[in-house]
C-alpha cells in the first residue's frame, strides 16, 4: 500500500502538522470530528478504515531551557511540561489502495481525559476505545457503550498509565521491592 | 497403602485363581482408572492438553479420555493455562460445582506462579491461592507427555489414598460434605481476597 499524500489536508486544515518523525499529523482534539469526517468523503483521501486506535501516556516532566534572566546572564530556566495522554488513529483506504494515514490526538492534562469519540463514523472503534477508556482512562464523548473491556466494571485504576502501581503480590521476587520503594 | 495385591499370599492365592481385595481398592482403582476431565481450557496451555487428549498422544489410554462439558460430571480440573484475576472467581467456581472427590492439576507455569505474566497487574499468581492442588506441572507449555506423566502421578495418588474408613480418611475429598471454596470477589484494585489463607500461605522471607 502507497501511503497518502498529507499535502491537500495540511492545506485545507493549516493547523495540521506533522509530529517530530514525519510520520503522524497532529490534531487538535476540538477538530478532530470535523477532519474525520472530511477524509472520509474526500475523494482524495477515502478513508473508509479505522484500523487501529491506541493510546499513549505522557507524563509530566520537567526541562532545563537556556535562558536569560533579568540582568541579563545566561541560566537555566527549569520549565513544567505537563502530562497529557495522546490517542493515535491509523486510518487506511482500501477503495484507493492507500494507507496508514496516522492521527494523534493530544489530552489536556492527564485527569479527567475528555476526547471525541469515533464511533459514530467508524464502527470499529467501538472496541478500541472501550479498551483504551478501559487502560489509559481516556473518556470518549459520544461513545454509545463505553464501558471497561478487560478489567472488571469495578475495577478503578487505568493499568497502562506510567504512575500506576500494581497490587503487590509477589511472594518473595525481587521485583516485590520495586513497588515498596526498592530499586527499580 | 497395604494392598492385598502387594501381598505374597494373595499373589499366590491369585495364581490359584482366588481373589482377594479390599473394597477400596476396588473404589480407587476405578476411580484412577476413570478420571473425566472438566473440559476447560484458558490459554495457550490448553492447545497441548487438547492435543494430549487427541490421537496421537491418546489420553484415553489411561481412562481419562472423557472431557465433560459440565462441572458437575467432570471430577479433575486441568487448570491448563494463565488464570487472570478477571477469570480466577470463575475458576473457583467451576471447582466448586465438581462432584467430590474432585482433584485439580496446575498445568504450566502460568497456572502453577503467574508464569512469564507473573508481573502482570492482571495476572493470578498461581491458581493453589483459592483452591487446593494436587499435581503441579512445570513448563511453558508442558509438553503432553508431562500431562500424562501428570495424570499417571494423579492415578498413583488416588490409588494410594485411604478413602472408605472415615478416621483413616486423608484427602477432605472424601469426606461427606461437598467443600466450598469462597469465591473471590472483584475490588477496586485487586481480587479480595488476594488468597485463600486455608489453602495457600506466603511462603516466610528470610532475607
Ligand atoms: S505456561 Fe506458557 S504455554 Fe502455558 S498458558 Fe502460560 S504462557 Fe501459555
Amino acid at each position: 500500500m502507497k501511503p497518502f499524500d498529507i499535502q491537500p489536508l495540511t492545506q485545507r486544515f493549516p493547523f495540521v502538522h506533522a509530529d517530530a518523525f514525519g510520520n503522524a499529523l497532529i490534531v487538535p482534539a476540538k477538530n478532530l470530528v470535523s477532519i474525520v469526517e472530511w477524509i472520509q468523503a474526500s475523494r482524495l483521501y477515502l478513508c473508509d478504515t479505522l484500523s487501529n486506535v491506541t493510546g499513549v501516556d505522557f507524563l509530566p516532566k520537567v526541562i532545563e531551557e537556556e535562558g536569560k534572566d533579568s540582568e541579563g546572564n545566561s541560566v537555566k530556566i527549569k520549565k513544567n511540561i505537563p502530562g497529557y495522554i495522546e490517542v493515535v488513529y491509523h486510518f487506511y483506504s482500501i477503495e484507493l489502495k492507500r494507507g496508514p494515514l496516522t492521527i494523534k490526538v493530544r489530552s489536556n492534562g492527564r485527569d479527567n481525559v475528555r476526547l471525541p469519540s469515533l464511533m459514530p463514523h467508524y464502527r470499529s472503534a467501538e472496541f478500541q476505545e472501550r479498551e483504551i477508556f478501559d487502560l489509559y482512562g481516556v473518556y470518549f464523548e459520544g461513545h454509545y457503550d463505553l464501558r471497561r473491556l478487560l478489567m472488571w466494571e469495578s475495577f478503578e485504576d487505568f493499568p497502562m498509565r506510567k504512575d500506576y502501581v500494581p497490587p503487590n503480590d509477589n511472594e518473595y521476587e525481587p521485583i516485590a521491592s520495586r513497588h515498596s520503594g526498592g530499586d527499580a | 497403602m497395604h494392598t492385598p495385591q502387594d501381598d505374597v499370599t494373595s499373589d499366590e492365592l491369585e495364581k490359584a485363581g482366588v481373589l482377594v481385595t479390599s473394597i477400596e481398592f476396588i473404589y480407587n482403582w476405578g476411580r484412577s482408572n476413570s478420571v473425566w476431565p472438566v473440559q476447560f481450557g484458558l490459554a495457550c496451555c490448553a492447545i497441548e492438553m487438547i492435543a494430549t487428549a487427541g490421537s496421537r498422544y491418546d489420553m484415553a489410554r489411561f481412562g481419562a479420555e472423557v472431557f465433560r462439558p459440565s462441572p458437575r460430571q467432570g471430577d479433575l480440573l486441568i487448570v491448563s493455562g494463565t488464570v487472570t484475576k478477571k477469570m480466577a472467581p470463575q475458576v473457583v467456581r467451576i471447582y466448586n460445582q465438581m462432584p467430590e472427590p474432585k482433584w485439580v492439576i496446575a498445568m504450566g507455569a502460568c497456572a502453577i506462579s503467574g508464569g512469564p505474566f507473573k508481573n502482570g497487574y492482571n495476572v493470578l499468581k498461581g491458581i493453589d491461592r483459592y483452591i487446593p492442588v494436587d499435581v503441579h506441572i512445570p513448563g511453558c507449555p508442558p509438553r503432553p507427555e508431562a500431562l500424562i506423566h501428570a495424570i499417571m502421578t494423579l492415578q498413583d495418588k488416588i490409588r494410594t489414598e485411604r478413602s472408605i474408613v472415615e478416621k483413616d480418611r486423608s484427602n477432605p475429598a472424601y469426606g461427606k460434605t461437598s467443600r466450598e471454596f469462597p469465591v473471590p470477589v472483584y475490588d477496586g484494585h485487586d481480587l479480595k481476597p488476594p488468597f485463600n489463607p486455608d489453602v495457600w500461605k506466603p511462603p516466610s522471607m528470610t532475607v
